[in-house]
């Protein structure tokens, strides 16, 4: 157990952010406590990143993005695999989380995480088939080879729903990031402690710093920076509150960012090519 | 660099003059009504307001017709007619009907060809042999190839079903009238969606024969409904709360005006907008030919071209050779009435964008980038007329070097490594097009996937088909148009 009410004196454990694949605490110093499920009691306490720590997750999100876009489609689905493989290593840990913050039953938590794993483990398997379902050789009228390739839109910025849904935001990050994409996730509040080991899971999968970034604190503070971002090329917006979406839309606007509005909750090649970009190619054929 | 006056002969010596006999097309076959009407649930009606505005012929500035100015109203009896028709009868014919209206409507196209391609021409002001070598046939090709898709759409989107969005509200531009209406209209119905076309207000006529042509094809009433009408018109059908889809094709900042628009609505857009494309010419190139695209890339059309390539980055070690030969090909380009057959470069389409032009010319020559231009013929008289030039030796900050023109100016820039090509390329807000010259394929393709633009065009510029896939990256808007990604836009994945 890691929380601070805890009778015996255990070391909790301080949850900082994970940004360019380091954790550092927020550099505003504040915080905001989780608590054990339906209690007063501290389960730990979480940094609130400030506008500055966002924009910090950004630049390492952009300067990975494209050495993660050309890394080859195989070894992006290895990594993605190898994320699944240290999450079911940290099964027990993921499930003691959901249990005490959460309230979970350990059934319940059990199945979440294993949805979760499920999630990493299908995109690790679309990594390298997307482009075949989706890409194109095109029969253009005249002497051209033509064809169009997706190609990840750069970084995405993962706004997640209000409620925890584990498994939906783990799906989305893979669905985000086998493309090629980097992102900065921006954590709701309820379930947030997840940050630690899910962190932990992406820090030791061989997966190169930058590539995911995960932000804890409030969304309501947060959400205006990152629709302004200039560096930011698309939002998967998964809020539910109907005025943040409709401001984040808006501002988002000034650079066009793709908005992937209320993505489904599902494992789908329709969710990767929400995060792609089609690229056309035209060379004559001739002599 | 001064204005070079007939510079066929300072940079050619007099070895070579040719002399040109006019050899204007033939107009006697365009009928032009005085006044049009608005084409909703398939009749031609009268705008509510009875407010008319007039086209005129940018080659000679003289009216050609006048237009019904569409109000809130208009356009939303032609919303309501598109509904009825997309729960009517629309809904209840199937895809192979729907084909089969497509392919008519393709096929009197070609029939109507000379017809389409010589209004195209005194409406918009493009030369002939472009109208008629390129936009129509293009038109035609459009809805030859998105018929045959109207009843395989279950072959659209893998492992899932589609279905038609609904109402499309379809605004286009005036720089490819014709073309933008077939990229917005063929898609869309063969799909399912019923549709309400917005053309330019500069540019509707050829539009309008166009509506005639669908209404001959005997498709059903408000499948189609054309409104005309300038930026109020427009807005009202971008804020009709029953259309499900907006496409947009035109510049970034009315894009992004919709967008903003549209925050509240479900509505799915679509937009087409601006460019600044960069054509990298590197030193082992075809020069010649790539001499000749890079002519044609930016000069095109007047440049009225949204993925013109505006920018040429060329490698320093050929800088003075390619841009030597670039202004004696230029030489030889003949600017005059869009209607001869040997006009190279005709008018641009209104006196607000000759305007528009000849200020951001002016601010880069105050500058003081070094400066070309040809004028191989003397400019008409009558009518919006500019010579192509060019800017060389460009700073990246440079307004000429990350503005869109939309008009023949072309801004010149050198790079040493292709690292810094591609880098230089990509220093812009927008990500629609690019071209790339080499004789070295690995070369071509490490560039190709560095560049942050939805369309490559390499060791040529300038192609378009109904199969390929056309759309950019960044500001340069949301979504493609063409081939089957194309289609997908117009439909929902279920």
């Amino acid at each position: 157990m890691a929380g601070l009410n805890s009778t015996k004196l255990h070391v909790a454990k301080t949850i900082k952010l994970y940004i360019s694949g380091a954790f550092p605490r927020t550099e505003s110093g504040r915080s905001f406590p989780v608590y054990l499920f339906n209690s007063k009691k501290i389960y730990a306490h979480l940094c609130r990143a400030s506008r500055k720590d966002l924009r910090n997750a950004v630049a390492a999100a952009k300067s990975a993005q494209a050495g993660w876009c050309g890394r080859s489609a195989y070894n992006r689905s290895q990594i993605l695999y190898r994320m699944a493989e240290m999450m079911e290593g940290k099964r027990n840990e993921f499930i003691e989380i959901f249990v005490q913050t959460l309230g979970y039953s350990s059934a319940e938590a059990n199945d979440v995480v294993e949805q979760a794993i499920d999630a990493l483990v299908y995109y690790a398997g679309f990594a390298d088939k997307f482009q075949q379902l989706i890409g194109a050789v095109n029969p253009v009228s005249g002497p051209h080879h033509n064809f169009t390739t997706p190609e990840a839109v750069g970084v995405v910025a993962l706004i997640c729903a209000e409620k925890f849904d584990f498994s939906r935001f783990v799906g989305q990050i893979a669905a985000i990031t086998c493309s090629g994409n980097s992102t900065v996730v921006l954590l709701a509040q309820d379930g947030a402690a997840v940050l630690a080991p899910l962190a932990e899971v992406f820090a030791t999968s061989d997966l190169p710093g930058g590539v995911i970034n995960l932000l804890s604190g409030f969304a309501e503070e947060l959400a205006p920076h990152l629709a302004g971002h200039m560096e930011i090329d698309s939002i998967c917006l998964a809020r539910n509150d109907e005025n943040m979406r409709a401001a984040v839309k808006e501002d988002a606007v000034f650079n066009l960012k793709r908005i992937v509005d209320n993505p489904a909750n599902e494992l789908s090649l329709a969710q990767i090519l929400q995060f792609v970009e089609y690229k056309t190619v035209w060379h004559p054929i001739g002599f | 660099m001064a204005k070079v006056k007939n510079s066929a002969e300072s940079v050619n010596g007099d070895r070579f003059k040719f002399e040109y006999a006019p050899a204007p097309e033939a107009i006697d076959m365009v009928k032009i009504k005085k006044e049009n009407k608005l084409f909703i649930n398939g009749k031609w009606v009268s705008g509510k307001s009875e407010k008319f505005f007039e086209t005129i012929n940018p080659a000679n500035g003289e009216k050609l017709a006048e237009l019904t100015e569409a109000d809130a109203q208009d356009v939303d009896r032609a919303v309501k007619a598109a509904r009825k028709a997309f729960n009517g009868e629309w809904s209840k014919i199937s895809g192979k009907e729907r084909g089969r209206y497509l392919f008519r409507i393709a096929r009197i196209i070609q029939e109507r060809s000379r017809e389409l391609a010589v209004l195209e021409t005194m409406d918009n002001g493009k030369p002939i042999k472009e109208s008629r070598d390129f936009d129509v046939p293009q038109l035609a090709a459009n809805f030859f190839y998105f018929a045959g898709w109207a009843d395989k759409l279950e072959y659209l989107f893998n492992g899932k079903s589609v279905q038609p969005l609904g109402i499309a509200g379809q605004i286009i531009p005036w720089n490819f009238p014709l073309l933008m209406a077939a990229w917005k209209l063929a898609p869309a119905l063969a799909a399912g969606n019923c549709v309400v076309l917005k053309p330019a207000e500069t540019t509707s006529l050829t539009a309008l024969l166009l509506t005639e042509i669908i209404e001959e094809s005997g498709l059903p009433a408000g499948v189609v409904n054309v409104i005309t009408g300038a930026g109020k018109t427009g807005a009202a059908l971008v804020n009709h709360p029953d259309v499900d889809k907006i496409a947009f094709t035109g510049s970034t900042e009315v894009g992004k005006t919709i967008a903003r628009s549209t925050v509240k609505s479900k509505k799915i857009l679509t937009l087409e907008l601006g460019g600044k494309s960069a054509h990298i010419v590197y030193e082992d190139a075809a020069i010649e030919q790539a001499v000749e695209a890079v002519v044609g890339g930016i000069y095109f059309n007047q440049g009225h071209v949204c993925c013109a390539g505006s920018r040429l980055l060329v490698e320093e070690s050929i800088a003075p050779v390619f841009v030597h030969k670039l202004k004696h090909r230029m030489a030889s380009l003949r600017v005059g009435d869009p209607l001869d057959k040997n006009t190279d470069i005709g008018a641009i389409n209104s006196r607000s964008e000759l305007d528009k032009i000849k200020k951001l010319v002016a601010a880069a020559r105050n500058e003081g980038y070094e400066y070309f231009e040809t004028a191989a013929t003397a400019l008409p008289e009558k009518g919006y007329f500019i010579n192509p030039c060019f800017f060389n030796n460009v700073a990246s900050s440079a307004n000429i070097c990350r503005r869109e023109v939309f008009g023949p100016v072309l801004a010149i820039q050198t790079f040493r490594t292709p690292a810094e090509a591609i880098k230089k390329a990509n220093d812009t807000a927008y990500g629609l097009a690019a071209g790339i010259w080499s004789e070295k394929g690995s070369k071509i393709h490490k560039t190709a996937a560095g560049l942050k633009a939805g369309v490559i065009w390499a060791n040529t510029y300038n192609k378009f088909d109904p199969a390929s896939p056309f759309g950019g990256y960044n500001e340069s808007g949301w979504g493609r148009e063409g081939g089957r990604h194309g289609l997908l836009s117009y439909v929902e994945v279920k």
